[in-house]
């Protein structure tokens, strides 16, 4: 051991390893492991009877993969019906949670009384535990008992009280739900955006004799752009993965209108227990979700520089 | 700038509105736990016929809502302290230190957020169940196997929020320490962690959050004995009834802490976030 006073960073450059090391082993063992090995699973034919030990499965290369993505076989139209629902899904919710979040944002800029209550309000969904607040809406869509179909009838919107869990209804549901779910994430995000955009941005824009559209296209929304750029692709990648609200809303098996990529796959693994065919269903949908990723940033990188 | 009557009015309406939506639910939830079974069962009423706490009592042996309460809380606990205490330190090296592998160390780790749960879920499920098989240890249907699960679910994010408050540290406190003799971890516990204790607090929260809110792997790796409240809620509804009070007063129970917890640090989230997001 030395005992000279030089900088510590000079001193051990492996310092820095170490310091990540609890975060590489437990990131390896939760997320690179098991990614490592759904791959090797969906090149295995894996039911039920070889789950007890799957080194005896037997290998069947790229099967399941035929299989799950043959749009004329029964599984792959089935999985291409799931992925058109989920893509409508997740560009309605992740729209119309922008636009919330977004007209949020901008008529809580200019103070008045009330504001920081409503700020606090709006934020309230997105820390509400999802069960909790999946299974409201569950009470709230019930046919005979809940609050929607009683307002309905109040109002003589309608003669028959509609099922919203079951045919139909469903996917609006479903979209309601995310949508209530997700734009508060969309408000939170966009508020902190909106407050780098000083205000003399504004009095100039006014002074040029913007109105209140003019000023949001040309002053709020270049301003916000690194904001809603990173925002949107997380906003899509949460909802077209989201398990949580249709599994609470309508248990392991949606209805067909609503019957999500992850709910499917999920029942495909769990419920017919071909935990092959599942997991070549993940990793097509984790290839999917990475092509679209990459495009996106390339997409809004090459227009940053552009601008 | 002033507001014209326009914009007035389209402020009104358009929070009037989005109050609304919000607030629906949460009406709903509060207003239903109050309500005796007889009200829940029938139409729909806006108010209780007769206020009533007794769901809040009901529920507690309607299912072993307290078992799954305890389950939730030791295994969201413990993920969240376990993951905050290794961001800490991955924190601090990505903050303060240019080492080969900084950038692929952040670009992985937050890229594994964008992976589907499902993709993770099939194989994690197999591993821990035949380790299990194989050497006794007990991680599917455990704990400690959903304590390992969450812990890194929320490292990731925990690692990119705590960059972001130690990057707001100012260099010169590092410094100082140093001059003064501080080793790195001595900078790190003396220096930079009393200086971020808000943010570290928030990612905790964040953290708690994330593991009390899990479905998809509580769903299918807990048993009878570890369920968690995410599943355990679902046993209010049996064949022939829903016991619609005392869901909403279960589910009141397990919001409001974390509600009014996540609402006290708001303001360190939105500075987390922000210094995250726009970098």
């Amino acid at each position: 051991m030395t005992t000279t006073t030089a900088p510590a960073r000079r001193q051990r450059p492996s310092l820095p390893y170490l310091l990540l090391l609890p975060a590489i082993v437990f990131e390896l063992l939760v997320h690179v492991v098991p990614m490592v090995v759904g791959v090797w699973m969906s090149l295995l034919e894996l039911t039920q009877f070889q789950i007890r030990d799957w080194s005896t499965a037997p290998f069947v290369g790229l099967d399941n993969y035929r299989t799950a993505l043959d749009v004329n076989g029964a599984a792959g139209e089935e999985l291409l019906h799931s992925f058109w629902v989920t893509v409508l899904y997740t560009v309605a919710s992740v729209g119309l949670s922008w636009v919330f979040g977004l007209a949020a944002g901008v008529f809580l800029q200019r103070p008045f009384a009330g504001r920081a209550l409503l700020r606090t309000l709006f934020l309230t969904p997105y820390a509400l535990p999802v069960y909790a607040a999946v299974i409201t809406w569950t009470f709230i869509f019930q046919r005979d008992t809940g609050l929607l179909n009683h307002v309905l009838t109040a109002t003589g919107a309608v003669d028959d009280p509609p099922f919203w869990l079951i045919g139909g209804n469903s996917f609006w549901a479903l979209l309601v739900v995310s949508v209530w779910r997700s734009w508060p994430f969309a408000f939170l995000c966009i508020m902190a955006g909106l407050q780098n955009v000083p205000a003399e941005m504004y009095e100039a824009a006014a002074i040029d004799g913007a109105g209140f559209w003019r000023r949001l296209k040309d002053v709020t929304l270049p301003m916000l752009r690194p904001v809603n750029q990173v925002l949107i692709l997380v906003l899509f990648l949460w909802t077209f993965n989201d398990f949580n609200t249709p599994f609470v809303l309508f248990g392991g098996s949606a209805p067909d209108q609503a019957d999500l990529i992850s709910i499917h796959i999920y029942r495909s693994s769990f419920i017919t227990w071909n935990f092959g065919q599942g997991s070549a269903m993940s990793v097509a949908l984790l290839l999917f979700l990475l092509l679209v990723t990459a495009a996106y940033l390339l997409v809004t990188n090459r227009r940053r520089e552009n601008a | 700038m002033r507001e014209t009557a326009a914009e007035r009015w389209a402020r009104r309406v358009v929070l009037s509105l989005l109050t609304a939506f919000t607030v629906t639910p949460l009406y709903v939830m509060i207003t239903s736990a109050a309500k005796p079974l007889r009200d829940v069962q029938g139409a729909f009423t806006w108010l209780p016929s007769r206020p009533s706490a007794q769901a809040f009592i009901d529920m507690w042996s309607t299912v072993p809502l307290g078992r799954y309460l305890v389950n939730s809380l030791v295994v969201s606990g413990v993920a969240a302290l376990i993951s905050v205490a290794i961001a800490i330190f991955a924190a601090f090296a990505v903050s303060r230190y240019r080492f080969r592998g900084r950038q692929i160390f952040t670009v992985t780790a937050l890229s594994t957020q964008m992976f589907p749960g499902i993709l993770f879920l099939l194989p994690l499920f197999l591993i821990y169940v035949n380790l299990g098989n194989a050497t006794g240890i007990a991680l599917y249907a455990s704990r400690t196997g959903l304590i390992i699960t969450y812990l890194t679910f929320s490292l990731p994010f925990s690692i990119w929020m705590l960059v972001g408050y130690f990057d707001s540290i100012p260099r010169g406190l590092d410094e100082a320490a140093q001059v003064d003799g501080a080793g790195p971890l001595r900078t790190l516990f003396r220096v930079i962690l009393p200086t971020a204790v808000p943010g570290v607090v928030a990612v905790t929260v964040y953290a708690f959050m994330t593991a009390w809110g899990e479905v998809l792997f509580a769903s299918v790796m807990t048993n009878e004995t570890s369920r968690t409240l995410a599943v355990g809620l679902q046993g209010y509804s049996t064949q022939y009834n829903v016991y619609w009070n005392q869901v909403m007063a279960a589910s009141l129970v397990v919001s409001v802490p974390v509600v009014a917890g996540f609402l006290m640090l708001q303001r360190y989230f939105v500075a987390g976030l922000t210094a995250g997001a726009v970098k």
